[in-house]
C-alpha cells in the first residue's frame, strides 16, 4: 500500500505523539500499513497544522510521502496532494520530483483526473514551476471538457498570486475563457477576472449578453461574483435611469427656477434592461448571498419604481440565521434612508423580540427609526415604549436614542417624546436616566423657552446622577439657558465647585463652561465662584482643563492687558447655537457598494473596487454586439417559409417576417415602458437580430469577394429611397408607427436594404411552397393535446428529421392537428411561447380554419439550443377561437442532432481526436445482429450510418443542430457476442443522455 | 507587493470554552494568533450570540457564525461579500450535520479525516467548489457504523473509488446511477408561525413561514411536478436550484429533477393580507407588589382556532426578572423548572386538553428590599399541530415523468410555533 520508508518513519512519529494514539481510528496502525485507512490517517496527522504548532514539523517526511503520489488508491493520492501543497514551499527541490506525475495526469483521457492534476499543480507554490503552470493553464483553457476549463479558471488567480509578472499572459487566457459558453466555466472565470484584471472592463463587452443569459444556470457562488461584477460594469456603460428625478431633486434643493435644463427623455439601454430582467428571478434563490447580490444590483442600477421588488426578498432573509440577519439589516438600514417607501409595508417585520441578540435589536431599531414618518410614528412609539422596559440596558439606551431621532425628524411628536423621556428621568436605572438626559439636551436645544421646567427638573438630578456624560449634558444645558433658570444656575455651580476635584474630565470642562457663562450673565452672584473654579482648574492634572481655564480667564476676566477679544466674550459664549441634527450612522453609506465588506465596516477594505458613478453620456452600446458565424440565415428567412395547405397569403407572411425584424428597429427605443417576463421571447429574438445586424454591418464593411453581399450593396445603392419608403410602409401596417421615430443612423443605411432583399425574394404573389414531409413509419409521434382535453381538437407532433430550411439551427417539428369535433376550429396559432433562455422558435403560420373531421399538418422550427435541462420548452399555446391550451414539447435527445456523412477513416480520425470527450461504454449480452442495431440506433437518434466493411462494428455520425458539435456513436460486437457502445460528444449532457437513450433502445 | 487574495483564506473552529480545536488553511498558513481578536470580541460580548459576525483586524477580517455552540471563524484578507462567506460557513455546518448526524465538537473530532476531506473538496483556493451534498457524497461517503467496521476489516476507505460525474452534468445536484428497490417520495409541509401578542391578547404581528422538505428516493432521473390547490397563498418563495423558475412563474407548478435524498425544496412566506389565525391563547397574571417580597404568578393556556387539531408538545419558557429569587409554582399538568441562576422558567406542558386547560399558579419570592422589577417577563411558547398547515396550503398532486415505475408518494403537514412571544 505504501512505501516501507513512509511506514517506518511515520511509525516513529506516531509513537512520539500521544494524542495520535487517542484517536480511535488509528488504533490499528501498529499492525503495519496494510490498510489504506491507516495510511490515510497517518497522512492526515502529518498534514495536521496542529502538529506544526507543537513544533513537530512533518516536512522531513517529504520524500517518503511524495513517493506515494503515484499510488493507485484515490484517498491516499488525495492526501498526498494535500501534503504536497502544504509543504512544497519548504521543500522546493523535492517538490519538483512530483511535477512529472502531474504533467502525466494532465494528459489523462479522464477529464476528472486532468482537472485534479491541474488543481494540485497550480496549488504548489514554487516559483520555478511557473512556466509549467502557465503552459498547463493555457492548454487546459482549450480543453474539450468544460470541467477542465473551469479548473483552469480556478488556477489563474493562484498563478497570479505566485507570480504577478504573468498578468498579461493570464489576461489572454481569461479573455479566451470569458468567451466560453458553458455555465460551468462562467462563474469561475469571472472570479479570476475580478482577481487579476478587474479594471479591464473592455473584456466584458463581447460577453455581456451571454453572461446575462447564462446567469440563471450558473452555480450559486458564481452567480454572486458575476452579479457584483456586472453591477460595476453597468455603472460604466449605461445611463442613470433615475437621472431626471435626481436632477429634479437637486433643482428643488437649489430652488433655481431658471435652471430648466434641457432634459433628454431617458431611454433605457436594452442591455441594461436585459440585466435587470435576468437577475430578477434570482431573488428567489435559497442562497442569501445571491439574493443580496441581486438586491444591491437593483438598488444601484434599477429605476426608482422598480427597486421595490427587492424588499420582499430581503425581509425574507431576515428569518435566516442571525449572522445573515445582521448583514441584511445593515444593508436594509442604508437602503431605508434613501428609499424609505420600499420597506414601509414590512414595518412589522422589524419589530423586536426579547429573544433577539442585542446587535440585531439595535439594527432593527435603526431601521424602524428610518422608516418612521407622520403616519406610522404613533405605532412605532408605542412599540418603543415596550422596548424601554426591557432588561437589556444597552438596547434600552439605543431605544432612547431612537426616540430622540424620531422627535427631531417629526415635529408633531416632539412634545410627546419629550414628555416620555422626562418620565424616564425618574427611572431606577441610571443608564436609562443618563441616556435620556443626553437626548433631552439635544431636543431642548430646539425650543428651550418652553421648557424651563424640564431644565429645572434636570438641575435637581445633578445630586443623584453619576454618569459623566449625563452630568456634563445637564451642566451644559443650565449654562446655555441660564437666563431661563436664573435662580437655580448659580446654586448648581456652587455645588459643582464643591465636587470639582472628584469629577470626570468632561464634567470638569462643562463646569468651567458653566462658570464662564454665568460670570458673563450674572457676575454679581458668581464672580467669586468662577474665580474659585478657575483656580482649581489651573492646577488640574489634565492639561486640557488647565488650557481651558487659562483661555477662559483671559477671555472673560477684564484685566489691563485683556485683548480685543474680551469685548466679544458674551457673543462667543452665548451665541445662538444651531440645534444638532440627529443623523443615522448609516447615512451616505451607500457610496460603498451594498452587500460588500467595505459597506458593512464603513471603511474601505483591501481589494475593494469602487462603484463608479454613472457616465454623463452612454458609451457606444454597439461594443456589446456579437458576431454570428452563420450569415445566410437572415436572408433566407422568408424565402423558404414553410406553409401548410391552408397557409396564409404571402402578404401576411411579409408581415410576419416584418414582425420578427421589428423589435430590432425599435431596439434603440427599447421596451422601457413595458417589462415583464412574458416578453422574454421578443427580447431573445431581438438580441439575436441585433447580432445579425451587426454581422451584416461588418460584412458590409469588409465585403471582400462576397457575391451575395455585393448584390446587396448594389441593391442598396439603387433602391435606397425606394426601400426606405417600403420600410416605412411595412412598419406602418404593423400598427406601431412610432417605432420608426428612433431608427438610428446605421439602421437607415443597412436595414432597408436588408428588408428589401426579403421583399425581392418574396414576391407579392401568393406562392405556396408545399412542405414535403416524408411520412415515415418509424417516426414516433407524441401527443401534445388529447382529444378530450382539447375539446375535440387533438394535436400530435413528431420530429420530422427534415432539415428546417428557414433556419438550419432549428429542429423541425411536425405538428398535426385533427379536428374531431362537430364544428370547425378557427385561427389555430401559437400564442405566447415561453422559451428557456437561448431557445428560439419559428412559429407555423396561423391556420385560419380547420373544418370538422379534417386533419392538417404544419411544421415549426425550434432551436432547443442543444439543451436538455429545459427540454420541456414550454407551451406553444394553441389557441382556438375560445380556448387556450397550455402544452409543451419535449424533444428526446436523439432529435437534437442531424446526420452527417462521414467515411470510416474520417470517423476513426475524429474519434481519436475526441478521445477526451464524453466516452460512455456499456456492455451488452450476446446475440446482436448488425441490422437490428442500425435500425434501433437510427430510431433512437437522428444519425447516419458510417459505411464500413465489417459487420462486427456499426458506426454512426451526426452533429447537434444548434452548435454543430460532432456526435459519434459506435457499437462494436466482440468475439464472445457481447457488444460495446461508445458515444463521443463534446457536449457532456447530450452525450450522457444519448448513451442512456441508445442503451434503452438496444436493450428493449 | 501585497496582492489581494480573495475569498476564504483559513478556517478555525472554536468551541464554547474558547479553544481552537480544528484549523484548515487553503492558502498559506495564517497563525492562529489571529483568533485573539476574536476572543477579545467574545469577551466583550455579554451573550455568545452577540459576538459581531464581522471583526476587522489589522491584516485580516474575521467572519464567524455560531452554530451548535461552535464558532466557525473564517479568515479573509480582502473585500468579499460578507454574506458569501456566512452562507458558505452555514453550508459547511449543514454538510457536517448531514454527514455525522450532529455537528458537535466530539463528532468533528471523531471524524477529523472526513472533515478535512470535505473541507478540501468544498473550497479550492478559497473559492467554493463542490457544495452540493449529492456530489460530496459521491466523492466522500458518509461514515456509518457498518462502513467503519467493514473498512477496518477490508482496508477500504470512505473515499469513493469512482469520480463523480454529477459535477459535469447539467443537473449537478443529482448524483447519477441512483437505484432503489422501493421508490418513494415524501414531502413534509412544515409551517412556522411567528407572532408577537401584546398584554391584552391582541396580535401585534403574526406571520407564517413554511418550508417543504423532501425526502426523495427514486431510481434514475425522475422529473417531478408538484402542484398546489391554492398556490396564490404563497406570497414569497425561494427555491432549491432544481426548481424550474419559468414554469413556476407561468403556471405556479413546481417542476424539478430532485436531488437524491433529503433536501429543502421550497421555503415560502404567506402573505400578510391573510389574517393569521392564532392557535393558542394565554391568560396571565404576573404581578409584583412594591415593598413586598412576594409576587404572584398565574398562567393558563387554551387552544384557539386550531381547526379541530390538538396542540402538542407545548413548552413555555420565560426569562423572569433578575430580582426573582425562587418560585413556588403548581402546574396542573406537565413539569416545570426554574433555574435560580439564569432566572429561566420553563414549563413542559405536553398536550393541551380543551376540556381541562393547563395552568401554572403560585408565588415568586423576590429579593428582600429590592425594588419591584419594572418589566414583566415575556412568555415564549412552543407547540406543534400535526396534520395541518395553518395557512391552509394544500398540495394538489405529484406527478412523475421520465421513469416508468410507480413511486410511493406521501405528504405530511405540520404547524409549529416559530418565534411566538406573548408580552405581559
Amino acid at each position: 500500500m505504501s512505501s516501507p520508508l513512509l511506514h517506518a518513519t511515520v511509525c516513529c512519529y506516531a509513537f512520539e505523539c500521544s494524542s495520535f494514539l487517542t484517536n480511535p481510528i488509528t488504533y490499528g496502525y501498529m499492525d503495519g500499513f496494510d490498510s489504506a485507512v491507516q495510511c490515510v490517517t497517518v497522512l492526515y496527522w502529518v498534514c495536521d497544522p496542529q502538529m506544526i504548532a507543537r513544533g513537530k514539523n512533518a516536512s522531513d517526511l517529504f520524500p517518503a510521502v511524495v513517493k506515494n503520489v503515484a499510488c493507485k488508491n484515490i484517498e491516499v493520492k488525495k492526501l498526498v496532494y494535500v501534503y504536497l501543497v502544504r509543504y512544497a514551499e519548504e521543500q522546493q527541490d523535492l517538490a519538483l520530483l512530483s511535477i512529472s506525475t502531474f504533467q502525466r495526469g494532465l494528459k489523462d483521457p479522464n477529464q476528472l483526473i486532468r482537472a485534479s492534476a491541474l488543481r494540485v499543480l497550480s496549488s504548489i507554490r514554487v516559483t520555478i514551476i511557473v512556466p509549467i503552470m502557465m503552459l498547463a493553464i493555457k492548454e487546459a483553457a482549450s480543453d474539450m471538457s468544460p470541467y477542465v476549463r473551469k479548473t483552469a479558471a480556478h488556477a489563474i488567480p493562484k498563478l497570479y498570486s505566485l507570480d504577478p509578472e504573468q498578468k498579461d499572459c493570464l489576461i489572454e487566457v481569461i479573455e479566451k475563457l470569458l468567451a466560453d459558453k458553458t455555465t460551468l466555466v462562467a462563474g469561475s472565470v469571472v472570479m479570476a477576472f475580478e482577481e487579476v484584471c478587474p479594471e479591464r472592463i473592455d473584456l466584458i463587452h463581447k460577453n455581456y449578453r451571454k453572461l446575462c443569459n447564462l446567469l440563471i444556470d450558473v452555480e450559486e457562488w458564481g452567480q454572486v461574483v458575476i452579479i457584483n461584477m456586472l453591477t460595476r460594469y453597468a455603472r460604466t456603460q449605461f445611463l442613470n435611469p433615475n437621472m431626471n428625478e435626481d436632477k429634479e431633486e437637486k433643482e428643488k434643493k437649489k430652488t433655481e427656477a431658471t435652471a430648466i435644463v434641457k432634459r433628454k427623455p431617458y431611454v433605457m439601454d436594452p442591455d441594461h434592461r436585459l440585466l435587470l430582467r435576468n437577475t430578477k428571478p434570482l431573488l428567489q434563490s435559497r442562497n442569501a448571498a445571491v439574493v443580496m447580490a441581486v438586491a444591491q444590483l437593483y438598488f444601484h442600477l434599477a429605476p426608482k419604481a422598480e427597486v421595490g421588488v427587492i424588499a420582499k426578498a430581503l425581509v425574507r432573509l431576515m428569518r435566516s440565521h442571525s449572522e445573515v440577519q445582521y448583514v441584511v439589516l445593515q444593508n436594509v438600514a442604508t437602503m431605508s434612508i434613501k428609499r424609505r417607501g420600499m420597506f414601509e409595508p414590512y414595518l412589522k417585520s422589524f419589530y423586536i423580540r426579547s429573544t433577539d441578540p442585542t446587535q440585531i435589536k439595535v439594527l432593527k431599531l435603526e431601521v424602524l427609526t428610518n422608516l418612521a414618518n407622520e403616519t406610522n410614528i404613533s405605532t412605532i412609539l408605542r412599540e418603543f415604549q415596550t422596548y424601554i422596559k426591557s432588561n437589556d440596558k444597552d438596547f434600552v439606551a439605543a431605544t432612547i436614542q431612537a426616540i430622540g431621532r424620531c422627535a427631531t425628524n417629526i415635529g408633531e411628536v416632539r412634545d410627546t417624546c419629550l414628555n416620555g423621556l422626562v418620565q424616564l428621568l425618574s427611572n431606577r436605572d441610571e443608564l436609562v436616566v443618563a441616556e435620556s438626559v443626553v437626548v433631552i439636551k439635544k431636543l431642548l436645544q430646539m425650543q428651550p423657552e418652553q421648557h424651563s421646567d424640564i431644565i429645572k427638573h434636570m438641575a435637581k438630578l445633578t445630586d443623584n446622577i453619576q454618569v459623566p456624560m449625563a452630568r456634563a449634558s445637564i451642566l451644559w444645558l443650565i449654562g446655555e439657558y441660564c437666563e431661563h433658570v436664573p435662580k437655580i444656575a448659580p446654586d448648581v455651580l456652587r455645588k459643582m465647585a464643591k465636587t470639582f476635584t472628584n469629577e470626570e474630565d468632561i464634567v470638569k470642562l462643562q463646569i468651567i463652561n458653566l462658570a464662564a457663562k454665568l460670570y458673563l450673565t450674572n457676575s454679581k452672584q458668581t464672580k467669586l465662584l468662577t474665580q474659585y473654579v478657575l483656580n482649581l482648574a489651573k492646577y488640574d492634572q489634565n492639561y486640557d482643563i488647565r488650557d481651558r481655564a487659562r483661555f477662559i480667564r483671559q477671555l472673560i476676566v477684564p484685566t489691563d492687558k485683556s485683548g480685543a477679544l474680551s469685548k466679544y466674550a458674551k457673543k462667543l459664549f452665548l451665541a445662538l447655537k444651531p440645534a444638532p441634527v440627529l443623523e443615522s450612522p448609516f447615512k451616505d453609506r451607500d457610496h460603498f457598494q451594498l452587500g460588500s465588506l467595505s459597506h458593512l465596516l464603513n471603511a474601505k477594505a483591501g481589494g475593494y473596487q469602487v462603484l463608479p458613478d454613472w457616465p454623463e453620456a452612454a458609451p457606444d452600446p454597439s461594443v456589446r454586439n456579437v458576431e454570428v458565424k452563420e450569415s445566410v440565415r437572415a436572408v433566407e428567412t422568408v424565402t423558404a417559409r414553410d406553409r401548410g395547405p391552408l397557409g396564409p397569403s404571402s402578404g401576411e407572411d411579409v408581415k410576419k417576417s416584418e414582425k420578427k425584424s421589428k423589435p430590432r428597429i425599435g431596439s434603440s427605443e427599447s421596451e422601457s415602458e413595458e417589462d415583464d417576463d412574458s416578453e422574454s421571447e421578443s427580447s431573445e429574438s431581438e438580441e439575436e437580430e441585433s447580432e445579425e445586424e451587426s454581422e451584416e454591418e461588418t460584412k458590409k464593411k469588409k465585403k471582400v469577394g462576397n457575391e451575395r453581399l455585393e448584390n446587396t450593396r448594389t441593391t442598396d445603392i439603387h433602391t435606397h429611397t425606394h426601400s426606405e419608403r417600403r420600410n416605412t410602409h411595412i412598419l406602418n401596417c404593423d400598427s406601431q408607427p412610432n417605432t420608426i421615430a428612433s431608427v438610428q443612423v446605421f439602421d437607415t443605411i443597412c436595414k432597408p436594404a436588408w428588408l428589401y432583399m426579403q421583399f425581392l425574394l418574396n414576391p407579392p404573389l401568393p406562392v405556396s411552397v408545399p412542405q414535403t414531409i416524408i411520412p415515415s413509419g418509424n417516426l414516433k409521434t407524441y401527443e401534445l393535446l388529447h382529444r378530450i382535453t382539447g375539446e375535440g381538437l387533438s394535436v400530435e407532433y413528431c420530429f420530422s428529421r427534415q432539415p428546417f430550411s428557414p433556419d438550419p439551427h432549428m429542429v423541425a417539428v411536425k405538428i398535426q392537428f385533427t379536428n374531431s369535433a362537430t364544428s370547425e376550429a378557427k385561427s389555430l396559432h401559437v400564442e405566447d411561447a415561453k422559451l428557456q433562455s437561448g431557445m428560439r422558435i419559428k412559429e407555423f403560420p396561423e391556420i385560419e380554419v380547420l373544418p370538422a373531421g379534417e386533419t392538417i399538418s404544419v411544421v415549426m422550427g425550434i432551436d432547443f439550443c442543444d439543451s436538455t435541462q429545459f427540454l420541456e420548452f414550454c407551451d406553444p399555446n394553441h389557441c382556438t377561437v375560445l380556448l387556450k391550451f397550455f402544452v409543451s414539447i419535449q424533444p428526446p435527445v436523439g432529435e437534437l442532432m442531424m446526420p452527417i456523412f462521414m467515411t470510416e477513416n474520417e470517423f476513426k480520425k475524429e474519434q481519436g481526436e475526441h478521445r477526451n470527450q464524453c466516452m460512455e461504454i456499456k456492455q451488452y449480452g450476446p446475440h446482436f445482429d448488425c441490422h437490428a442495431v442500425v435500425q434501433r440506433v437510427t430510431t433512437a437518434a437522428n444519425l447516419s450510418r458510417v459505411p464500413c466493411g465489417s459487420d462486427k462494428e456499426c458506426r454512426f455520425a451526426g452533429k447537434t443542430v444548434t452548435s454543430g458539435s460532432l456526435v459519434l456513436v459506435s457499437v462494436v460486437t466482440k468475439e464472445d457476442g457481447a457488444a460495446q457502445l461508445t458515444v463521443n460528444c463534446e457536449k457532456m449532457v447530450i452525450g450522457t443522455m444519448l448513451v442512456k437513450d441508445i442503451h434503452q433502445a438496444l436493450t428493449q | 507587493m501585497q496582492l489581494p487574495a480573495k475569498m476564504i483564506h483559513s478556517l478555525f473552529l472554536v468551541n464554547s470554552s474558547g479553544d481552537i480545536f480544528l484549523e484548515k488553511h487553503w492558502k498559506s498558513v495564517v497563525s492562529r494568533s489571529v483568533c485573539d481578536y476574536f476572543f477579545e470580541a467574545q469577551e466583550r460580548a455579554s451573550e455568545p450570540e452577540n459576538v459581531p459576525p464581522v471583526i476587522p483586524t489589522p491584516h485580516h477580517y474575521l467572519i464567524s457564525v455560531l452554530r451548535h455552540r461552535i464558532y466557525f471563524v473564517a479568515v479573509i484578507q480582502s473585500e468579499v461579500p460578507p454574506l458569501f462567506v456566512i452562507e458558505f460557513l452555514h453550508r459547511v455546518v449543514d454538510t457536517f450535520q448531514d454527514y455525522f448526524g450532529v455537528c458537535t465538537e466530539a463528532a468533528i473530532k471523531d471524524n477529523v479525516v472526513v472533515v478535512y476531506e470535505l473541507l478540501e473538496e468544498m473550497l479550492d483556493n478559497g473559492f467554493p467548489l463542490a457544495t452540493e451534498s449529492n456530489i460530496l457524497k459521491e466523492l466522500i461517503k458518509p461514515p456509518t457504523i457498518l462502513r467503519t467496521v467493514v473498512n477496518t476489516i477490508t482496508g477500504s476507505t470512505n473515499v469513493g473509488e469512482q469520480l463523480p460525474t454529477g459535477q459535469l452534468s447539467v443537473v449537478p445536484w443529482r448524483r447519477t446511477g441512483v437505484k432503489y428497490t422501493n421508490n418513494e417520495a415524501y414531502f413534509d409541509v412544515v409551517e412556522e408561525i411567528d407572532a408577537i401578542i401584546d398584554k391584552s391578547g391582541s396580535t401585534i404581528t403574526a406571520e407564517i413561514q413554511g418550508v417543504i422538505d423532501a425526502c426523495v428516493k427514486l431510481t434514475g432521473m425522475p422529473d417531478l411536478t408538484l402542484s398546489f390547490m391554492n398556490p396564490r397563498l404563497l406570497d414569497d418563495v425561494s427555491f432549491h436550484p432544481c426548481v424550474r423558475f419559468k414554469r413556476w412563474e407561468a403556471e405556479r407548478i413546481l417542476s424539478f429533477i430532485p436531488p437524491d435524498g433529503n433536501f429543502r425544496l421550497l421555503s415560502y412566506h404567506v402573505s400578510c393580507q391573510n389574517l393569521v389565525a392564532i392557535p393558542v391563547y394565554v391568560k396571565h397574571n404576573i404581578t409584583f407588589r412594591e415593598g413586598s417580597s412576594q409576587g404572584r404568578f398565574e398562567l393558563t393556556l387554551g387552544p384557539k382556532q386550531t381547526m379541530g387539531k390538538g396542540l402538542e408538545a407545548v413548552l413555555i419558557s420565560s426569562q423572569l426578572p433578575r430580582g426573582v429569587l425562587n418560585t413556588n409554582l403548581n402546574p396542573s399538568q406537565g413539569t416545570y423548572n426554574f433555574d435560580p441562576v439564569t432566572k429561566l422558567l420553563s414549563w413542559d406542558v405536553g398536550k393541551i386538553n380543551p376540556q381541562k386547560l393547563p395552568s401554572l399558579k403560585g408565588s415568586m419570592s423576590l429579593q428582600a428590599g429590592a425594588s419591584k422589577p419594572d418589566e414583566n417577563p415575556t412568555i415564549n411558547i412552543q407547540f406543534k399541530i400535526q396534520q395541518s398547515a395553518l395557512s391552509g396550503l394544500k398540495v394538489n398532486r405529484l406527478d412523475m415523468y421520465g421513469e416508468k415505475y410507480k413511486p410511493f408518494k406521501g405528504i405530511k403537514y405540520m404547524t409549529k410555533a416559530g418565534k411566538f412571544q406573548v408580552r405581559t
